[in-house]
């Protein structure tokens, strides 16, 4: 396999790409002070090139990659918008990057404020009384508030609340978060329009009754206009009201969870608020909730003490305890932080609109030639099926597939698991009209190739780094790691 | 046109769409205005003002602001950082920022569209295939959020392989890790023991620890070297584990690898730690990244994301997210873990940093950092302000007991003389101990003037 070698088989012996000072201290035999039987006796095979080496294999890899600035990437439920060029910059400030976290808050008022005020700036964004930005990603910030649920009901010794309630169309996360905070997974149904079937909830609920999680919009991207009643339901039963908040980039400054019902919520500082992937992270999951559950938040809380100065509050008895080290992902507050002060009220509230507006002309042009699962007005991103298309043998993953050779990003496919052959498209508001256009006019293309060559759409993509990759195979007999002898 | 709703148009640089533009839209769609696209949503849930947030800044005004506000922090521009504690200022070279810094890598998804996402994908592979080789583990995963979270995943890890229930933290491992395992452990039934370590040594009490495993012990989890900076002896503690059927967890840091024989020799089935050391800016304490290794056995047992070696149609050397039959978006209520987002931008700084220090790299580091941290532990005794607290050999990090007076005022006297001079372990039960972590940054100048402000520092 000459194409795509990877990094240890470009290394040759001796050859270096650090420049590491000499040691400018009296230096000693390592057995005068760590006894021989904890040293190292094979060196860690690590690659050995030159520095130039070392950044062409990996130029050459982002090569190979798509990003937001490559091309558009309506991928259905991560939101990829455009990422702020500045916000990169103003991470990597001094100030910012090089600060140690137990250098105390006295030390650390710069980074200490500006978690203080993101926290104040989400809670009015959201309409929730309280946030910790703590929890590392949004399933992290989905199972830091399940935990919240879970000691407010212990709190009231009501023991038996075991079961949340999660409608058919939500994420993974979701369920996988509620195992992970111990709690029992009921799944309720979506009616035929894509809301909460309320019937079926009613018929869910008994005394076992925990909590509610529900995506609002929902994966299919549409608002539940049953929200209010379904939020009384809930309560009414003794349960609490959990919002996803991975979809927040459709209501902002338009309609807020807190006011809707809902007593705990995490967002995606990584899809709302501009702050970018990272190809699978770093991301930011803040946790909110209501004035009751304040409490229950992960520790340390942050708070503005009566001098002006931010303080760290360990004396939390109620408190969850700690969901990971220190306060969370810094560096990704710090873009959001920028990006909320870039925008301000007007402008994310413009966000929204356009984002709605985006995916509303998007599904209205897509529909001229594909079947939309639920013909109504659709939030900030709405679900396509491709089950016509698979009665002419194609599938919704070779459409996927085959907008790769466009230098496009596929929507999301075969999500969420209650439409056949879904395709789940989210264009965000920081595409054009233009780009738009362009999109549906590669989307009606691939349709008509459904037809024309469907065999085209079978085997691709065509122009793209590798092929059609086999995850058959790599499954079956897994090769997670370089192996000199193997290959 | 006879438009329409537009008094609150706003403009932003971020947003394309222009008046004429949504205009247009507008009409082609047969709408009137973009409220009625929220029509959805009842007026009584609708926000009736202006969300209350501060004015908006244009670019200029955000730099100047965020400028001012990194300047309150104290950082490495102003002093001069000997603090560790799990976070540590090691080099961090030039290459690694041009390749994180390409929008291709971090404007990325999580790579589910493989074709287009070779980049990110063969970047993992190779980051597990270099953690393999640091640890001496069989497979890896594609990363998790932090040191802690990766101690709290193979806790739950173990739990699952063995379905027992007992999990012993054994030693002084990192406070905020065994907090965070504590955290996860009471929602899942977990019953965390902690064995403690030996006053003299500094590392794990063997006697206790024997006293607390039973058969009921899912895991033990040990960190080497410790939150003291001490070198455990794992021999010992993996042969009792093993005798017991319990598996053997070490978190470890990761630099130390560089020459400390690896967790995988003394019986090691998870290893996990903290990654952000190889490439990664402190930042305050994130983001940086978990790694999480272990033995082929546990492959399918692993959380998180994986990547595989595979080929494509023309028989090409590909890669692809792999095993997701582990995962939330399929299994949902029975996956392993809920991780989905994970550091893999952190995880890309660390490979093409173990890439630029490489083989011989990555063990000069390792020799700077101790020979520069004994160096300093002598000359600080030397003071007579300090006195040895612990036994153990210890690696880049150590403790020691202060003498010369009130420890806080001298840590406030040594921040003014413009050092981050450690870590004041008086709130977690030693008394006038400080931890102090040498890197291969510090140089002897920066060392022997520390040490000249010791000694003036009870005199001021």
């Amino acid at each position: 396999m000459g194409k795509n070698k990877v990094i240890f088989e470009k290394s040759v012996n001796n050859r270096i790409a650090y420049s590491l000072p000499e040691c400018d201290v009296p230096e000693h035999n390592l057995n005068k002070y760590i006894p021989d039987k904890f040293l190292r006796v094979n060196s860690a095979e690590l690659p050995e090139m030159s520095e130039i080496d070392v950044l062409r294999h990996f130029i050459g890899l982002s090569n190979k990659n798509h990003g937001v600035l490559s091309g558009i990437y309506p991928l259905g439920s991560c939101t990829m918008k455009y990422n702020p060029a500045i916000n990169e910059e103003l991470a990597k400030l001094a100030g910012f990057t090089d600060i140690h976290p137990f250098i105390g808050d006295e030390n650390s008022q710069g980074s200490l404020k500006l978690i203080y005020e993101l926290q104040k700036m989400l809670s009015e964004i959201t309409g929730m009384h309280a946030f910790s930005l703590q929890p590392a990603a949004g399933a992290h910030g989905e199972l830091s508030g399940l935990m919240i649920i879970k000691a407010y009901h212990e709190k009231s010794k009501e023991y038996n609340r075991t079961k949340i309630l999660v409608p058919d169309s939500a994420h993974g996360t979701n369920p996988a978060s509620v195992s992970m905070a111990g709690f029992e997974t009921v799944q309720i149904k979506s009616d035929a329009s894509g809301n909460v079937d309320i019937d079926d909830l009613r018929a869910s609920i008994d005394d076992k009754l925990a909590g509610l999680m529900l995506t609002n919009p929902n994966t299919l991207g549409l608002f539940e206009v049953n929200i209010k009643n379904i939020a009384e339901i809930v309560h009414e039963a003794g349960g609490l009201l959990y919002y996803d908040g991975a979809n927040q980039n459709a209501i902002m400054g338009i309609s807020r969870p807190g006011d809707m019902g809902f007593d705990v919520m995490h967002l995606n500082l990584h899809k709302t608020f501009s702050t970018p992937h990272g190809g699978g992270g770093p991301g930011s999951g803040p946790v909110g909730v209501s004035e009751r559950l304040a409490p229950f938040l992960p520790c340390p809380e942050i708070y503005a003490d009566n001098d002006g100065k931010i303080r760290l509050n360990y004396d939390m008895p109620d408190s969850i305890g700690r969901v990971r080290s220190f306060y969370g992902n810094f560096g990704v507050m710090v873009k959001a932080y920028a990006y909320i002060l870039s925008m301000g009220a007007h402008g994310v509230k413009s966000v929204s609109e356009n984002a709605v507006l985006n995916a509303n002309y998007l599904m209205f042009k897509l529909k001229e030639f594909m079947k939309i699962e639920y013909d109504r007005k659709c939030m900030h991103e709405f679900v396509a099926t491709g089950a016509p298309l698979k009665e002419k043998g194609v599938s919704t993953l070779d459409v996927a597939k085959r907008l790769l050779d466009f230098s496009v990003h596929a929507p999301t496919v075969y999500f969420p698991l209650i439409v056949k052959e879904a395709m789940m498209f989210e264009p965000t508001e920081t595409e054009s009209k233009e780009s738009l256009d362009e999109f549906v006019e590669i989307m009606r293309d691939i349709i008509k190739e459904a037809d024309e060559n469907p065999e085209y759409l079978k085997t691709a993509p065509h122009n793209t780094s590798v092929g059609r990759l086999d995850d058959v195979k790599a499954a079956r007999k897994p090769i997670l790691a370089w192996n000199s002898d193997k290959e | 046109m006879n438009h329409k709703n537009q008094k609150d148009y706003y403009t932003s640089s971020y947003i394309p769409n222009t008046k004429d533009g949504q205009n247009e839209m507008f009409d082609i769609m047969g709408i009137n205005s973009v409220e009625e696209l929220f029509s959805d949503i009842p007026n009584e849930l609708k926000l009736h003002r202006d969300l209350a947030l501060p004015k908006t800044m244009s670019e200029p005004e955000l730099l100047k602001h965020m400028k001012n506000l990194a300047a309150q922090n104290v950082n490495c521009d102003t002093h001069i950082c000997f603090m560790g504690g799990g976070i540590y200022d090691h080099f961090i070279p030039a290459v690694i920022n041009q390749i994180t810094g390409r929008q291709e890598f971090y404007s990325a998804y999580t790579p589910y569209q493989a074709e287009i996402s070779q980049g990110t994908l063969q970047a993992i592979f190779e980051y597990q295939s270099m953690i393999c080789r640091l640890t001496g583990m069989d497979v890896s995963n594609a990363s998790v959020y932090d040191g802690a979270t990766a101690c709290a995943e193979a806790m739950l890890t173990a739990y699952n392989i063995t379905g027992r229930t007992d999990i012993i933290i054994a030693g002084r491992i990192n406070p905020q890790y065994a907090e965070t395992c504590e955290t996860y452990a009471k929602y899942r039934g977990i019953n965390i023991i902690k064995s403690p370590f030996a006053p003299e040594t500094g590392t794990v009490s063997m006697q206790y620890f024997n006293q607390a495993i039973t058969e009921n012990c899912a895991a033990v989890i040990v960190q080497t070297p410790n939150f003291f900076g001490l070198i455990e002896d794992l021999g010992e503690i993996s042969k009792t584990a093993k005798n017991k059927g319990a598996l053997l967890i070490t978190c470890v840091d990761p630099i130390s690898l560089g020459l400390l024989e690896p967790p995988a020799s003394f019986g090691a089935d998870i290893v996990v730690g903290e990654g952000q050391s190889l490439g990664n800016s402190m930042n305050f304490g994130g983001p940086g990244f978990g790694f999480f290794a272990c033995r082929n056995d546990y492959m399918r047992k692993m959380p998180g994301r994986i990547v595989g070696e595979t080929a494509d149609s023309n028989n090409n050397r590909g890669f692809i997210l792999t095993l997701q039959a582990r995962e939330q978006h399929i299994r949902r209520e029975k996956a392993l873990s809920n991780i989905c987002t994970n550091q893999a931008l952190c995880a890309l700084a660390a490979t093409v940093y173990m890439s630029v220090m490489g083989k011989a790299g990555i063990k000069k580091v390792a020799d700077l950092c101790i020979q520069k941290s004994h160096y300093m532990y002598k000359k600080l005794i030397d003071t007579g302000k300090f006195k040895p607290k612990f036994s153990a050999p210890f690696f880049k990090e150590f403790v020691l007991e202060y003498n010369g007076g009130d420890i806080k005022a001298m840590n406030n006297k040594m921040l003014q003389a413009g050092f981050m001079p450690g870590i004041n372990l008086t709130n977690i039960g030693l008394d006038n101990c400080m931890l102090i972590a040498v890197t291969e940054k510090r140089t002897v100048d920066e060392i022997d003037a520390y040490t000249e402000y010791i000694k003036k520092a009870g005199e001021i």
